[in-house]
């Protein structure tokens, strides 16, 4: 049983990793779209500020885009992890899907913690695996990461189940999933939070992933049963719709803060001649496609007289 | 009194979706805290709701007519479906497949964008209007019938829907009750864009069905590209025009003005929103009497559609976005001129400088400026001479959304108004956080059956508000309050408004551009440019 765990850890590991390349590749090899951008815009520098961009320039093209690659990761940052516009206008819900995100964050931070605590020891850094500062990281980030998360999980569950403005969009499968974590959740609680034994269980654990001893034992029914229901929401959430995370990158690189001018010569004029020339085949008389002519056949060419 | 409406609900035939009482709508402060300053608002007529689809609310914006036969409701329902289709492939969309998939399939149903729609606000929260009712009636539509395996995951995944002619016609109607503003989007905190759905949804009918707003293809779109211009006024007859303007501001300023037509190598090509030409011909007139003042190298276009900057495409049809995009570019191209100024039109800074960024290529590809970074640069250089005791009254600032929070174009009007209007103060919210004036996404030129009390009612309503608290302090029948609003279509919203409000005449608003206050203000010009009359 426990090399079947650990086997079914690894097809998690890596169902979740190719699941998340292939979205992130989706969205990237997208063709370019027109500009959609809404300011403030971060990387505009010191205008982001009032929500500026480089229009307020007299002869903008003539000067350096002054574009702050920093000023965008921060935003991006500062919005990943404390999800800011959330904050900013709808506290009531923020206050609920804060922790449950942070806590998961937490979570995270602690296995990779326990994933680099089981490496150090494969190298020889043995005692520092059970004791010392990180194992106490590790239990630090763990239980908080725990009680946040499950608090989170349950209020916004509490809520999808109470608020009139969320119960018609609220459909079958979003009640599931946040079900599915307050089960895996739970069997944590039984199983890690209420002795230290459940938290060594989980270093053997992943120590024995990392190392690949598929035999080791996991411990007892309700640590092997928290095992496996992670392991499960490992897969799950990335092949889901919880996998916003990855759209969320594209939705505001690329479509809410994409204001790169396109100059002639360049890359995007490139990228905008390649789409130009796909055959179009909309069907309003108007606009006279025939599936053949292509798109800058049809915007360059006079209406139809009748 | 407002029901409870489901997403599903939308597809059930029978009687008005929903309906908005104007006990429920947003009240205003004084002096229209008192019923008896609220003007009614005229139901459809029972013929109009016979003769077009009007199941949806109290209004027709688009206004489909009845099918005649089951073929043709089949039919209808069919050619969405088809077009739904197209919106998902790069071939035919393109320029907005991956903002608009992304969009679909990331809503977190939070709701967080609906606190911040003044339609949803002002009609008294009424769930059609949520920025997520037709997001969600689109992607259920989706979820169903387009995605394979749709009909029997739909329920279990995305919730469930019927798609009939009920639906797709209250649908169409549905995406004509968005501003496209976009402050919802700017809310959300995975960054979807319900304004955008409901651009695709009309797009979808446009480029598909060849249904659209007439006002906006049919007298708009159209007319420009055949005629010239959406006002319908050929090369002659806006010259002619331009003309009597000329000779008008002679009169008015003092100043020798002769508005330049065809200068080949001038530095700038000024394109305005016609519909200033024969609305607002002081604000076409005040561009003039600056430009040439300040000894600027500048010329208006006789090309056809190169003078008049509307592109109303912008709001429902790529294809008709692009074609007239490529005219005025086409134009400079001829005229050899540095760069294109647009004038004092929020859509028309956003269409052709910002969307349209990525449709013209090579040497069609012409640097563009928005009218309001040369005129603060016209002001701060002194080479106009003005005195702000002039516009001795208090100013308020009207951010358009194409120009402020879609283009990012906030600090130099203001720098402007900042230096030459002493008693400036800002509406709140204002910037990149404004409200719509509610004329927005074409609203301002579209007036069917019984819309335009729909625009006072909701759409507007909200900005109504700002401006009254605005000018709080000053208000009433003697009293001279401009509420300065450098945008065309929302002066048209803003004049139908406040005329329907009476607020001229009870609260002393007069509504205008920024050019008439910079022309208020120059002391080379007789004094009294901006004239106290309801125009």
């Amino acid at each position: 049983m426990a090399a079947l765990l650990h086997l079914f850890t690894y097809v998690a590991v890596i169902v979740a990793a190719v699941a998340i390349v292939a979205k992130a590749y989706k969205w990237a090899s997208m063709p370019i779209h027109l500009r959609w951008e809404l300011y403030p815009v971060p990387q505009e520098a010191e205008k982001a500020e009032h929500g500026g961009s480089f229009y307020e320039e007299l002869d903008w093209w003539k000067k350096d885009r002054n574009a702050s690659l920093v000023n965008e990761i921060m935003a991006m940052a500062i919005e990943a992890l404390f999800i800011k516009a959330l904050y900013e206008n709808n506290r009531k819900l923020w206050y609920r899907s804060f922790p449950f995100h942070f806590g998961l964050y937490l979570l995270i931070g602690s296995v990779g913690l326990a994933v680099l605590a089981s490496l150090m020891a494969l190298v020889g850094f043995y005692p520092v695996l059970f004791g010392g500062i990180l194992i106490n990281l590790i239990k630090l980030t763990g239980f908080l990461g725990l009680v946040l998360s499950t608090i989170g999980a349950a209020a916004l569950l509490h809520r999808r189940l109470t608020d009139e403005e969320l119960i018609d969009y609220t459909a079958p499968r979003d009640i599931f999933n946040l079900v599915a974590f307050l089960v895996a959740f739970a069997c944590a609680w039984i199983s890690f939070a209420f002795s230290n034994e459940g938290t060594l269980s989980l270093n053997r654990y992943i120590y024995s992933i990392v190392s690949f001893k598929l035999s080791t034992p996991i411990g007892g029914f309700f640590v092997g049963l928290t095992l496996l229901l992670f392991s499960c929401l490992i897969m799950y959430v990335p092949l889901s719709h919880m996998s916003h995370f990855v759209g969320k990158y594209f939705m505001w690189h690329k479509v809410r803060w994409d204001d790169v001018p396109n100059l002639r010569g360049s890359d995007i004029e490139k990228k905008i001649l390649t789409c130009v020339s796909y055959p179009v085949s909309w069907s309003a008389r108007h606009l006279n496609a025939d599936g053949k002519k292509n798109w800058l056949d049809i915007a360059t060419e006079d209406l139809p007289q009748k | 009194m407002k029901k409870h409406v489901k997403i599903e609900d939308i597809s059930k035939p029978g009687n008005q979706l929903t309906h908005v009482d104007q006990k429920d709508i947003l009240p205003l402060p004084a002096p229209y805290n008192d019923p008896a300053n609220n003007p009614p608002w005229k139901p459809l007529t029972d013929k109009q709701r016979e003769s077009f689809e009007s199941s949806l609310d109290d209004t027709i914006a688009v206004g489909v007519p009845k099918p005649k036969s089951r073929e043709e409701e089949q039919e209808l329902v069919r050619k969405f479906l088809s077009g739904l289709e197209k919106l998902f492939q790069k071939e035919n969309n393109w320029t907005f497949l991956q903002p608009f998939m992304l969009s679909m399939e990331h809503c977190a149903k939070c709701q967080t964008c609906s606190e911040a729609c003044h339609i949803y606000e002002a009609s008294g929260f009424n769930p059609v209007y949520r920025p997520t009712y037709r997001s969600e009636v689109l992607r259920r539509i989706y979820n169903k019938y387009i995605k394979p395996g749709g009909k029997t995951w739909a329920k279990w995944r995305h919730g469930d829907i019927d798609l009939n002619w009920t639906t797709v016609a209250r649908l169409l109607e549905l995406s004509y009750r968005c501003n496209l503003c976009r402050r919802c989007a700017q809310t959300c905190p995975v960054g979807v864009d319900n304004g955008l759905i409901a651009h695709e949804i009309r797009k979808l009918f446009s480029q598909e069905l060849g249904i659209a707003a007439k006002e906006l293809h049919e007298k708009g779109s159209v007319l420009q590209l055949k005629v010239g211009s959406s006002t319908g006024m050929n090369p002659e007859v806006v010259k002619d025009n331009i003309d009597f303007i000329d000779e008008d501001m002679r009169d008015k300023t003092g100043l020798d003005i002769h508005t330049p037509w065809d200068k080949e190598g001038a530095d700038i090509l000024l394109i305005h929103n016609a519909g200033e030409i024969m609305a607002w011909p002081e604000n076409p007139g005040a561009f003039a009497v600056i430009l040439e003042s300040a000894g600027v190298s500048w010329t208006l276009s006789s090309d056809l559609v190169a003078y008049d900057a509307i592109n109303y495409g912008l709001w429902y049809d790529d294809f008709m976005l692009a074609k007239v995009a490529i005219k005025h570019a086409e134009a400079a191209r001829k005229l050899k001129v540095k760069k294109i100024v647009i004038g004092e039109c929020g859509h028309a800074h956003k269409a052709l400088t910002v969307v349209a960024d990525r449709v013209l290529t090579g040497d069609l590809n012409i640097p563009r400026e928005s009218s309001m970074t040369l005129l603060r640069d016209i002001v701060m250089s002194g080479k106009l001479k003005l005195d702000p005791n002039r516009n001795d009254f208090p100013v308020t600032l009207h951010d358009p959304c194409n120009m402020v929070r879609l283009m990012g174009v906030v600090e130099p009007q203001r720098e402007i108004i900042r230096k030459i209007a002493p008693k400036f103060r800002e509406m709140h919210p204002h910037g990149v956080n404004n409200y719509c004036c509610g004329g927005g996404s074409g609203f301002a030129i579209m007036s069917p059956f019984n819309f335009t009390d729909w625009r006072f009612n909701v759409s507007g309503r909200k900005k109504m508000e700002q401006a009254l608290n605005a000018f709080a302090d000053n208000l009433g029948p003697d009293k001279h309050n401009y509420l300065c609003a450098p945008c065309s279509n929302c002066k048209g919203q803003l004049r139908d408004m406040l005329f329907h409000y009476d607020a001229f005449n009870k609260c002393g608003i007069l509504y205008g551009g920024l050019v008439e206050l910079i022309v208020n203000a120059m002391t080379d010009a007789k004094p009294g440019f901006i004239e106290w009359e309801w125009h």
